[in-house]
Parts: structure tokens; sequence; C-alpha cells
């Protein structure tokens, strides 16, 4: 207890279970008092948003400066022998810029909400949810040890399968969102198994007790280490959509859009990011798991790069969008670039979320132009778009910003987050060839990215429109509760880069400076490549040429005019139709992994095992034992007591014969 | 001092009581075998007794007041059973046969 403002870090994620906890009895009592449940809904948010600049500004003041995390005990959770795990939140520099991220982003996502969703009849139900949401993720970046994080970790989980399965009397919906809940439940596995090494090598699972032990208790480089980091990757690549594990968030997207804005692109999918950022001293001790993870992110950031160029689902564009982009986020923080991968977790947040709730400005008014003229065409396909900009200029806008910001143009703040990383990679290049590689990736995701983006944008807003001649009256801009987020978070998109201008354009550097003591024990264990000027601005010039390539390509390749609504459009071929179907990764898994488990299920484990071995040999056997020892036994049975008494007879007998001799 | 011979008799009547309990039919006279198995037993507790201290004929007592117990309950039953039945002997008796 520091006795400043600082001690009301409990406020926050209270804040949103508060309102968890009123949504949720209205939804059962009163789901009409619509009214009331935004104003619950978004004013928790809002005052958690509030509570967080107020710590913030507390924690700035505290004289004098903290050492190291404040870590607040509140009861003792698991006290079992030498485990003891207390409830306890840490207020550090890394767990304070998430706090913002979430409770700030979340705020604008929860108002962009109130406008979204009014038709729905589910509304109570989905502010109770959204708010569960923001406390269990609240949790998970404020937790302060292992365990207390992997209770967010699972809320969050659980969040994003009730969210994804909003509208569940669709059953494709009901199966996103069982297929969200099970690819995670690999990765938890991962999680786990590393927290019980953790548990095994150092003693502990508080965050400063283990990062304090481990370079004494684990020999860096070792199988111990490695294995640990390894399995906790295993869980980010479930939570953070990663290569293998990612192809549950594309059909996240059967959620409602301001949910994927909020859980599927800002803040849960950046949970991985997180837990490596808070570990990073432990992968900096492990140099082989540090290469997988910037591996495995640079090859994600490129893949998913490429199957968002051929889809046609505006969603879906910007879920493998988001697959990529956190792709470039693993692989700053395995390069060791810590600050870098949490620069662009936050600037990804801003204009990750101003594209989905754009997009979700779009589908909102596609949708109610359909519904205008009772048509069932699908609103979230490109085709059926064209020409918007005229209908809604402000959404036009904003998304025209987002997507100058994620393909990287100056000044916007992608730009400064994603050239950070790529000039890291470069830079670790130097010292070790393979992350060349990963830097060659990226820079090649990085024009499929302006590429696919400029696609989104000049599909759905430019060239002639495809709606439909009856729908044109009915298309027309959102109203201001929708369009007011969209604002800020294009602003906050725009000048985001300022948190963090690098030495090299005479900027100040604040987040790197802001997270040192987060980042100081790592950086001492990497390898320190510093690049000339020379070098840093042939890397920027490299990267910037490379998102105008993209930006320019994309608006003189693609003819939007030659687009025919999707009911008419034909079947793509050859490559266009790998990249279409996926590069066909769900039909691999589906086949390799899905059949197999479900053929042995079926065949092995329920018709051999099951009803052979257990129903048959264990249970029927038993009873056919029991009934066969009786059927033996029954001619003893003749029901004359003459025969009993001499059987008796002779047993007593036998028994004093026994004793005597 | 009768010990010896008054063990021989009890002997003797004990076998005889389990040879009728054994090869009688009549449900009576399994009841009087029975009878007579206890009062071999008595027999010996007092011939016993007299070496082994009072505590034998204390039992005895006990072994006579469960004897009447059983006379008055078995009785009973024999009773109840013939009324059923119009017969006492114990190869009627044999409704706990399996089939």
């Amino acid at each position: 207890m520091t006795g400043t403002t600082v001690d009301l870090i409990w406020l926050a994620p209270a804040l949103a279970l508060l309102g968890f906890v009123l949504n949720g009895a209205l939804a059962l009592l009163r789901p009409a008092a619509k009214t009331l449940v935004s104003v619950i809904g978004a004013g928790v948010l809002v005052a958690a948003f509030a509570v967080a600049l107020a710590v913030f500004g507390a924690f700035l003041g505290l004289q004098p400066a903290p050492e190291g995390p404040l870590v607040f005990r509140y009861w003792s959770w698991i006290p079992v022998g030498t485990l003891q795990v207390d409830f306890a939140f840490q207020v550090d520099q890394l767990s304070l810029v998430m706090l913002l991220v979430v409770t700030g982003v979340g705020s604008l996502i929860h108002l962009f909400s109130i406008g979204y969703m009014k038709e729905d009849p589910g509304y109570a139900r989905y502010f109770a949810y959204l708010n569960l949401f923001v406390f269990f993720m609240l949790v998970l970046v404020l937790g302060a040890s292992f365990p207390v994080m992997f209770v967010g970790w699972e809320g969050v989980g659980l969040c994003s399968y009730l969210l994804i399965g909003f509208w569940f009397n669709e059953e494709v919906n009901a199966n996103a969102g069982r297929k969200a809940f099970i690819m995670n439940r690999i990765g938890d596995f991962g999680f786990m198994v590393a927290m019980f090494m953790i548990f095994w090598s150092t003693g502990s699972l508080d965050f400063d007790t283990v990062f304090a032990h481990a370079p004494t208790a684990l020999a860096a480089g070792g199988t111990t280490i490695t294995a640990i980091t390894l399995l906790l990757f295993l869980g980010c690549t479930g939570k953070s959509a990663q290569i293998p594990l990612y192809t549950w968030l594309p059909d996240a997207m059967a959620g409602p859009t301001p949910v994927s804005a909020l859980i599927h692109a800002a803040t849960m999918v950046t949970a991985g990011v997180y837990l490596v950022a808070r570990c990073n001293l432990l992968f900096a001790m492990a140099p082989v798991s540090s290469a997988v993870v910037a591996g495995v992110g640079a090859l994600t950031a490129l893949f998913a790069a490429t199957i968002a160029l051929k889809q046609w689902d505006i969603k879906r564009v910007l879920a493998y969008s988001t697959v990529s982009q956190l792709g470039y986020m693993f692989l700053g923080v395995g390069t060791g670039a810590v600050t870098a991968g949490i620069f662009h977790l936050v600037t990804h947040a801003f204009f990750k979320a101003l594209l989905f709730l754009g997009s979700g400005s779009v589908i909102f008014a596609m949708h109610r132009a359909y519904h205008h003229t009772h048509a069932h065409e699908d609103a979230q396909d490109m085709r059926n778009m064209g020409g918007l900009a005229r209908y809604m200029p402000w959404t036009a806008t904003v998304m025209w910003i987002a997507t100058l910001a994620i393909a990287g143009i100056p000044p916007l703040a992608g730009f400064f987050s994603k050239d950070e990383i790529l000039a890291a990679a470069n830079a670790r290049g130097h010292a070790n060839p393979a992350w060349l590689v990963f830097w060659g990736f990226g820079l090649l995701a990085a024009l499929l990215t302006a590429f696919y983006m400029t696609r989104l944008v000049l599909y759905t807003f430019h060239g002639p429109n495809r709606t439909g001649e009856k729908e044109q009256a009915h298309l027309h801009e959102a109203p201001w509760i929708m369009t007011g987020p969209l604002l800020v978070l294009a602003l906050l998109s725009a000048t985001g880069g300022l948190l963090n201008i690098p030495a090299l354009y005479h900027g100040g550097a604040g987040l790197e400076h802001w997270l040192e003591p987060i980042t100081q024990p790592s950086a001492a264990l990497l390898p320190q490549v510093h690049l000339s000027t020379g070098a840093e601005w042939l890397l920027v010039g490299i990267a910037v040429a490379i998102a105008v390539v993209g930006l320019v390509g994309a608006w003189r390749l693609l003819r939007p005019e030659g687009l025919v609504p999707a009911r008419q459009a034909p079947e793509e071929r050859g490559f266009q139709r790998v990249l279409r179907n996926k590069w066909y990764v769900d039909e691999i898994y589906d086949a390799l992994i899905v059949r197999p488990v479900v053929w042995l299920s079926r065949e092995v484990l329920w018709k051999q095992v099951d009803q052979r071995v257990i129903d048959g040999a264990a249970v029927n056997g038993a009873a056919r034992g029991a009934r066969a020892l009786g059927w033996a036994n029954r001619w003893l049975q003749t029901g004359q007591v003459g025969m009993y008494v001499a059987v008796f007879v002779v047993g007593v007998l036998l028994l004093l014969w026994r004793a005597m001799s | 001092m009768l010990l010896s011979p008054a063990l021989a008799i009890s002997a003797v009547l004990f076998t005889l009581g389990v040879a009728g309990v054994l090869l009688r039919r009549n449900a009576i006279v399994i009841f009087m075998c029975v009878e007579l198995m206890l009062n071999a037993v008595n027999l010996t507790f007092v011939a016993l007794a007299q070496i082994l201290g009072m505590g034998g004929q204390v039992f005895v007592f006990f072994v006579m007041a469960v004897a009447a117990a059983e006379a008055a309950v078995g009785l009973a039953i024999i009773l109840a059973v013939y009324r059923h039945k119009q017969s006492v002997s114990l190869q009627n008796m044999n409704l706990l046969k399996d089939g």
C-alpha cells in the first residue's frame, strides 16, 4: 500500500464486475430496459478508464519512484505447503500500459456498441458479457502471479466463446464459438505445464519471485528454460492466434462486430504478446525459444497476409490482418525488442479497433438497407458494396486513416511501431542471420498489408455501387454514438506514434524509457547491435517504399468497376482459389487431426474400449461372473434343513479338528 | 469325584442329540433333540464347575433361560407351520429352495 491513488487499482476490475452483475441481473429480469443497460454497461467502463488515468497519474507522481512493481496482496488464495499463491495485483509500467489500452479502447467500443446493438433482443446479455470480458482482461493484465493471470486468461477465453456464439441460434456461430474454445484449450495445456515447471524449478509462481530466482535457478539456454518458454509460447499461439493454432480467429468473426474489435483485435488476442513481454527475462534466457517466437511471428505475419488478399468478407480480411499484425508483435518480442512489440500492440489496438468499428458501421448500413427492402444478401461481402464513400463519408475518411496507419505510411501510428520491429529484426540479423530471413518475411508482409488494405477500402468505398438499385436509397451514415468513437480512434491512429518517437527523428522515445524497468533484465542478456544512422534511414526508406508500392500497386491494379455482386460472381481459379480457400488449412487440419480423432473416438474408444472393454468385460463381465458363481453353487440350496445342519456339523467338526491338531 | 462319568454321559447325550437332529424328520423330535444337546452342555458346565469355580453353574441358568424362551418361540412356530401345512415333517418345508 502506498497511501496514494494507486491503491485504488482494484476499483477498475471491480467496476467491470459490478457492470456484469447488474447487467446480468437486468438480462434475466428486465431485458427491455435498454437505456439502463447502456448507462451501466458503458458507464462502468468509462469510470474504469477514469480510475486507470488516476492511477497512472498517481504512479507518475510517486516519491520516491518505485524500484520494482507495486504488488497489492488482497487475500491468500492457494496456500498449500510451499505453494503460496496470493490473489494479488501488480502495478508497474507494463500493466499500466495494458490497463489504459483495455479500459480506453474498451470504453470507445462499449459506446459504439450502444448504437450497433440497439435493435438486438439480447442487448442486456451482450453488455453483461462485454463487462465480464473487461473484468477478466483486467485480471489478466494486473495479476501479480501466473495463476492469477491464468484466471484472467481463461476468463477472457470464456467470454470470447460466449460472444462469438452470441447469436447461437445459427449453428455456424455456435460452432465458431466451440472452435475458438477448443483450440484455446490446446494452448492452455502448454500454459499450465509451463506453470508446473516454473514452480518446480523456482519454487514460486509470483512474477517478482520467479524473475528474481530464474537467473540462478535455471541455466540460461538449458533444456528446462527452453521447455518452459516454448510451452508458454504454445499458450500464446492459442490465445493470440499464431501458427499453428490461428484458425479459430477468422471464424470468430461470427460474433457481433464490436466484439471482434474489442476481443479479437484490440485486447484479448494481444494477451499472448503481453505474456511474452512480461516474461521477457525467461525468453531472453532461452535463445532457441526466442528464435521460435520470432520465426513463428514472422511466418504468421506473411502467411495470414497472403490469405487476406483474396477474402471477400470485409471482416475476414480484417481478421487475417489481425493474425498478421499479431505476428509482427511476436516478431518484435521474440527479437527482444519488447518495447517495439508493446508499442505495436498499442497502435494496433487503435487502428485495428478503428478498422473493425468502421467495418461495423458499414455492415450496419448495409444490413439496414437490405432490411428495408427485405433482400437476403450478404451484408458483409465486399462484392455487394462499392462506392459507399458517397453515402457514409465519415466512415470512409476514418477507414482511410486506419488503412494508411496499418500500411505504415508516415507519420501515422503504424509506421513507427512497425518500423521499429523491422529495424530490431534487421539489427538482430547482424548477430544471427536467421533474423534477416524473419526481417524479409516482415517486409513482404508489409507489402501485402498495404495491398490488401487498399483493396478493402477500394472495393468498399470506391467505384460503382453494387448494393442494388432500391437499397441505395437506404444507405447512410450511422448515428453519432457510433461515429463519435470512430473519430476518437482515428485521432489516436493518426497520432499514436507520438508515444514513442525514436531518437532518429529527435524524439524522446517515451514508451521505451517508460518500459525500461521491465525490459532492463533481458536487455542485458541479448546481443546489442546498434545500427548506424545511415543504416536506420535506409531501413526506414525501404519500409516506406514498400508500403507506398503496396498502396499504389493495389490502387492501379485493382478495378472495382469489374466486380459483380456476390450472387453472380464466378468461382476463382488456380492460385487465387487456393488463397480464397485459406490455403486449405482448415481442410488439412480436418483431415490430419479432426477426422483421425473422431475416428479414434468413435471406432476405437467408443465401439471397442467403451462398449467392449468397459461395458462388456468390466461391467457386464462382473455381473456374468457373479451369476455363474451363483448358478454353480445353486445345488447347495436344497431347502432341506437336515442337510444344512449336517453341513454345519461337519464344518464344526472340521474346525474342532483343526483346533486340536 | 464323578467328573469323568459325568463328562462321558454328557458326550453321549450330546451325540444322541446331534444324531437325532440329523436323522429325524419330525420337527418336534428335532426340537427335543436340540433340548437334549443343550442339557448335555449344561451337564458339562455343572461337572466342570467343581474344579473351575462357580461360573459354570451360573452359566447353566442362562442356558436354561434361553432354552425356555426358545421352547416357547419354537413350539409356536411349529404350531403355526402345522396349521398352514397340516404336517410337521421337515421334508415338506423347502420353500427356500431355488426354483
